[in-house]
């Protein structure tokens, strides 16, 4: 379990690292902390030339307020975020998610836009960000350009990032007056992959929950404010949607279910923390 | 001579562990940390994709020719340099340290590179090339038995290698004269205690003595010493085997790295040098070993007022691809307890051993316990539960009696010592079980599910070196009886007076050292930290015995024993020294705080240090006939250990404790969650050594065995792939899964240990997978259960009918994944053009080339079939393969059948799908659907992806095609990702 020989390249900004990137071409990759590339790496199932590691770069680390959103950059530990002062009062929704993501040793290393670039389809970050409807920030040696949640993540373990791009900041918006937010998650073990993942957003007229580990990357739908059996109807009709799929831990009834289920508890939840 | 037994100030105290600190800290050197020699090589193993298949070529021209690659071996090197491992079975299943003609499981080692480090040696395991013929495999093992299933073993001719049949009292009558015959069907799961460190083999050939020097994580039992030696073809004492110190742990599973040592031995003397060898973890966790997975029918005869007076068993063990020594122990460790905890004299077994492709099974921790206990303490909450008792009720009117110890149980086990009655009530008492009924009460009356289970077992300790002897019928098995079990250890002390001590134990991580040092601290009347032990262990120098090793918990009544004895053999020599200089009887000696006195006056002393230092010092002083120096081994084997009787009747452990476990489970109604509320365990296990280190082995037990019952479990495809090769997908649980159990002790020392002291380490194993699936039994009035119970296995037994779609419009996922690791999915797309423009794309060798998804080249073999060199991959994930492509059952233009396969570094895939063209508006709808087997790396790894990942490859061969046949140029070698990125409409 070792990897293919690469070359090491570890830069100290961002303007670095595209211009390596431009450089190696498709089979250069970036390596923030590694959690997901080392496995791959080591299990041989990818085989990068050049290895760019953005960790040491410091003007990537920094969380701060823009406009509407608290932006991360793309050398930001996840524990970072976690610890950070506004992070309960401005990101509620991730600071309830937090928990859920992987182990405090993980989080330790793992960054938040790292998390973005590899879209896992069960991962807790990027849900996040589809729920609320944030951004991320794509920089090559052209340019830079900002794509939606949605734009940017286009299937399992795939996204609209280009050969020689890579995501340099992420944006989540902040909490709103008014607004309630919860997740939740099941998984066989804490800090497993989720079967089922689920973040809900209510104000008062509206609903948004999104699904993590169901479909291929986070779905999210909106609905007017819903009570009752039309509630259980909506989550229902959005279980079937997703269909879900079977593997060795879960059933796609099963995970059906646990929209069904969970959804309601979430929803229910974000609905009695609108502030 | 006072008797030292009894002067215990350290033994049975809570003596904090010496192992501790250097465990905890870091402080350790384990077998990877272990100084090689100069010029050590590093060796990789090429492992089988496929669970079945001939072996038609081996190529490793390339492989040889890489820069730093030293050797690469296949099977016609190994068979040529060594013999087929010896087996206890007397059957043609041979089985060398590399395949050898066929491929018999995932994972199994087909070629060996040696190289200059580990890196080289992996980049050259790409680079050989094997050619394969899959066959198809066996795997589930209820249809491996039937007589049309694939043979495992053609030289045996059927994949049930031994049927043995045992009767004990007259179960016969039990059954006709019962009032009631309760049945019940187990599948038991596939499981192992994965230590955190692998295996890791250091071989040195030294040809000027013809001698292999080893240093490896091996843990005995050294019964399969003589299977390496032999294997190798020398003599035992040609083959010196060191194991370390310190061990990541072995759980049993560590003496399945026998085959390996083998294997690393021939390679060090083909190259002439040191080869070293580490295990990884997916090796470990789709190689190493498994606990076998068994089939088990029962039948209960029972009483109406719920005495039992018979068991029938029918079990079957499937023991993998192999059977390697010392299988099938789990079916006959255990034979002399078949009755459990209860005074049933009428049973029945019948014992199958059968083969299947897959992982060959070995020791794990419990060794057979597991399976079997949970057909009994199931069958016995079943018994409840058909006649509207009390579980706790049945389990007590059944128990062997007080008062009747020893007690021969009916298939030979020797109950040397406990009261299983009190034993039951004091956990009853000390545990709150009135409490634990009321939590019931008033969780169920909030609606809750809960539930509450209980199991009583027999815990064996010590194995009983015959006890696989009862697999071979009496006449053959009496012309080589074999019993005992041989403990060894050495107490040595220096010309300063300092104590050391060396011991047959093979620790892994359990507190040996702490014990010894308590024991003979005691016999000398010094302290603790006065005693050095080493345990590390070379068969070259320390003194062993096929017992020696560490299995079936033989610690405190194998090893502590002759330890002690070695201790009283050295303080019967000191006596003697003292009693010189002191002018008493040796047997007016004490050995107290470092001296040696009298104890008529305890002025009258000599210094500890003083006597043992005449022995080395003034030789010529010592008593008549003394020989100097003082070095005492201790030996010893128990004997009431037999071989079996005429009857079959063994005795098949030294002692047997007593476990008695309850537990509460709430399952949470939405997701089906078990969780555990409260676990009490009550443990008889003799004489405690050290209370401290016995609650830490059931700590450890109690913590796998919740695994067992709740995560753990290896997966198989119907086609034989393993699906469990990373710790995201094989769930272990951790210390937030794991609650806190409470502990009850209870203490009935055994007659037949002069500790008195039984196991402890493995009762866990044994009780509380079945306990917790008692408890779920009672929460939701089920009664076929199958472990590992996970959140989704039990949200089908609560939650009913599925809602069904409230709306009418919405599409139900068209992809639904099959059965196993078969990858299924249908659609249909419209691509523009008409049907035979789609035809034709399909049949021209270009534009197919032009279609597949990351395709470098393709050839035309045949009519209609074609090679391919290909990138496939999703994300970051991408691998090169060779893939097979044959078109089949053509009706130009509707119709046809792709079918073929991939093999490459990662993996080996086959599957085939089909294709059905019609006219539609604005040109061809393309309908199809396939179905995708994967084994090997991908498929061990990739888990919960694979189904995402197969869906986006054929989506992009479709997007692909549509572009193709709508005229928009296509190039063959265009990264694959950009046929994905198109095809999401994100590029052009």
């Amino acid at each position: 379990m070792k990897p293919k020989a690469f070359d090491y390249l570890k830069v100290s900004s961002g303007e670095e690292a595209v211009a390596a990137l431009a450089q190696g071409g498709e089979d250069a990759r970036i390596i923030a902390g590694g959690l997901s590339l080392m496995p791959i790496l080591n299990f041989r199932l990818a085989e990068p030339s050049i290895l760019i590691d953005i960790s040491k770069a410091d003007s990537l680390k920094y969380i701060r307020e823009v406009g509407k959103f608290v932006e991360i950059g793309a050398a930001t530990r996840q524990a970072d975020l976690m610890r950070w002062d506004g992070t309960e009062s401005k990101l509620p929704l991730l600071a309830a998610a937090f928990p859920f993501i992987g182990h405090y040793q993980t989080r330790a290393k793992g960054t938040v836009c790292g998390s973005l670039a590899h879209a896992d389809p069960s991962s807790e970050l990027p849900l996040c960000l589809a729920v609320l409807g944030g951004e991320v920030d794509l920089q090559s040696t052209g340019g830079k350009r900002t794509l939606s949640a949605d734009e940017f993540q286009t299937g399992m373990l795939s996204t609209a990032k280009q050969t020689g791009e890579m995501v340099v900041a992420a944006r989540y918006p902040t909490a709103k007056a008014g607004e309630g937010y919860a997740f939740t998650e099941m998984a066989q073990r804490r800090g497993d992959f989720a079967i089922v993942a689920l973040a809900a957003v209510a104000n008062a007229d509206k609903i948004r929950l999104g699904i993590g580990g169901v479909a291929d990357c986070p779905t999210v739908r909106e609905w007017d404010i819903l009570e009752g059996s039309a509630l259980d109807d909506a989550l229902n009709e959005f279980a079937w949607d997703l269909g879900g799929y079977d593997d060795i831990h879960a059933t796609a009834r099963y995970r059906r279910e646990l929209v069904r289920r969970l959804g309601r508890r979430v929803v229910e939840e974000a609905k009695s923390c609108r502030n | 001579m006072a008797d030292a037994a009894e002067a215990k100030k350290y033994l049975g105290q809570p003596v904090e562990r010496v192992e501790d600190e250097i465990l905890l800290m870091g402080k350790a050197q384990y077998s990877d940390h272990l100084p090689t020699r100069a010029g050590t090589q590093h060796a990789a193993i090429l492992r089988s994709p496929h669970a079945h298949a001939k072996i038609i070529s081996v190529d490793t021209s390339r492989a040889e020719k890489m820069p730093g690659v030293t050797a690469v071996m296949t099977g016609d090197d190994v068979r040529e340099m060594s013999e087929a491992f010896l087996i206890v079975l007397r059957q043609p299943i041979n089985q060398w340290a590399l395949a050898v003609e066929k491929v018999r499981y995932v994972g199994e080692p087909v070629a060996l590179v040696v190289a200059r480090d580990r890196y080289i040696a992996e980049d050259a395991l790409s680079e050989i090339d094997v050619v394969y013929e899959p066959m198809k495999p066996a795997i589930d093992q209820e249809e491996a038995v039937s007589d049309d299933a694939p043979i495992v073993h053609e030289t045996v001719g059927s994949n049930v290698v031994s049927t043995r049949n045992f009767s004990y009292g007259d179960p016969e009558a039990a059954f006709a004269e019962a009032d009631k015959v309760v049945k019940l069907k187990i599948r038991y799961p596939r499981n192992s205690q994965t230590p955190l460190e692998g295996f890791v083999v250091t071989a040195d050939y030294h040809p000027g003595e013809d001698l292999y020097d080893v240093a490896s994580n091996y843990q005995g039992p050294f019964t399969s010493h003589p299977v390496m030696s032999m294997a190798l073809r020398v003599k035992n004492s040609q083959l010196r085997m060191r194991t370390p110190q310190w061990s990541g742990g072995g759980f049993g599973v560590k003496v399945q790295i026998f085959p390996y040592v083998v294997l690393i031995c021939i390679a060090s003397k083909k190259v002439g040098k040191p080869v070293k060898w580490v295990e990884d973890k997916l090796e470990h966790l789709s190689a190493a070993a498994a606990a076998p997975n068994r089939l088990i029918k029962m039948e209960a005869a029972v009483k109406s007022d719920g005495t039992v007076t018979g068991f029938r068993f029918d079990q079957q063990d499937d023991y993998g691809a192999f059977l390697r020594a010392p299988m099938p122990g789990p079916l006959y460790r255990m034979h002399g307890i078949l009755t459990g905890a209860y005074d049933i004299t009428n049973l029945a077994v019948t014992n199958r051993v059968v083969m299947t492709n897959k992982c060959p099974s070995a020791m794990v921790r419990g060794f057979g316990g597991p399976q079997m206990y949970y057909a009994i303490e199931r069958i016995m909450h079943k018994v409840a539960v058909e006649l509207e008792m009390d579980p706790l009720d049945v389990i007590r009117k059944n128990l062997v009696p007080a008062g009747v110890f020893p007690y021969r149980a009916a298939a030979g086990a020797l109950l040397d010592s406990g009261d299983y009655p009190a034993a039951i009530e004091k956990a009853v008492e000390d545990g709150a079980l009135d409490e634990l009924k009321k939590r019931r009460d008033e969780r169920r009356a909030a609606g809750k599910k809960y539930g509450i289970g209980y199991a009583a077992i027999v815990e064996p300790a010590q194995s009983n070196m015959g006890y696989l002897s009862n697999i071979l019928p009496r006449d053959e098995r009496q012309r080589n009886p074999k019993g005992g079990a041989v403990a060894n250890a050495t107490v040595n002390v220096d010309p300063l007076g300092t104590v050391s001590v060396t011991a047959d134990s093979i620790p892994q991580g359990q507190g040996h050292m702490t014990i010894l040092s308590q024991i003979v601290a005691d016999v000398l009347g010094l302290t603790p930290d006065h005693i050095k032990v080493n345990l590390d262990f070379d068969t070259a120098k320390d003194a062993w015995s096929i017992a020696t090793g560490n299995y079936s918990s033989r610690f405190s009544s194998a090893t502590a024993v002759a330890c002690q004895k070695a201790a009283e053999k050295v303080r019967a020599k000191l006596s003697r020294i003292a009693s010189q200089t002191l002018n008493v009887p040796p047997d007016q000696l004490e050995f107290v705080e470092g001296k040696i006195r009298d104890t008529s006056n305890i002025e009258n002393a000599i210094n500890f240090y003083r006597a043992a230092g005449s022995a080395h010092w003034t030789p010529g002083n010592l008593p008549d006939e003394m020989e100097p120096c003082v070095r005492e081994t201790g030996s010893w084997s128990p004997p009431e250990l037999e071989s079996p009787n005429d009857k079959d009747q063994i005795n098949t452990s030294l002692t047997y404790g007593f476990v008695f476990d309850f537990c509460g489970i709430e399952i949470d109604d939405d997701t089906g969650e078990v969780k555990i509320d409260r676990y009490v365990t009550l443990h008889d296990s003799g004489t405690l050594l050290n209370p401290l280190i016995a609650d830490g082995q059931v700590h450890g037990a109690f913590a796998w065995a919740v695994g067992c019952a709740l995560y753990e479990e290896f997966v198989y495809g119907d086609d034989g792939s393993f699906l469990t090769g990373t710790f995201a997908d094989y769930l272990v649980p951790t210390s937030w899964e794991v609650p806190e159990p409470e502990i009850i002790h209870m203490e009935s020392p055994s007659m037949v240990t002069p500790l008195g002291a039984k196991g402890i380490g493995e009762g866990n194993c044994m009780s509380t997978p079945v306990c917790l699936a008692n408890a779920v039994a009672d929460a939701l009035d089920v009664d076929d259960l199958t472990l590992p119970l996970t959140p989704a296995k039990i949200s089908a037994l609560i939650h009913g009918e599925e809602k069904p779609p409230t709306n009418d419009t919405i599409a139900a996922d068209t992809s639904t994944k099959g059965e196993g690791n078969v990858l299924q999915g249908s659609g249909e797309t419209v691509v523009p053009g008409e049907p035979q423009d789609v035809w034709d794309t399909l049949l021209d060798p270009e534009a197919l080339a032009a279609v597949i998804p990351g395709c470098h080249k393709l050839d035309q073999v045949g009519d209609n079939s074609y090679e391919a060199d290909v990138s496939l991959g999703v994300g970051p994930v991408r691998g090169r393969f060779k893939a097979n492509v044959a078109l089949s059952d053509m009706i130009e233009p509707e119709k046809a059948t792709l079918s073929g396969g991939l093999i490459g570094p990662l993996g080996a895939s086959r599957g085939s799908g089909h294709v059905t063209l019609s006219a539609a508006d604005g040109g061809t709808k393309v309908a199809y659907d396939y179905a995708i087997e994967l084994s090997g790396t991908v498929a061990s790894v990739g888990g919960r992806l694979l189904e995402g990942a197969a869906k986006a490859l054929v989506n992009q061969f479709f997007q692909r095609l549509g572009a193709q046949v709508g005229g928009e140029p296509v190039t063959g070698d265009e990264p694959w990702w950009r046929g994905l990125l198109r095809s999401l409409g994100l590029v052009k």
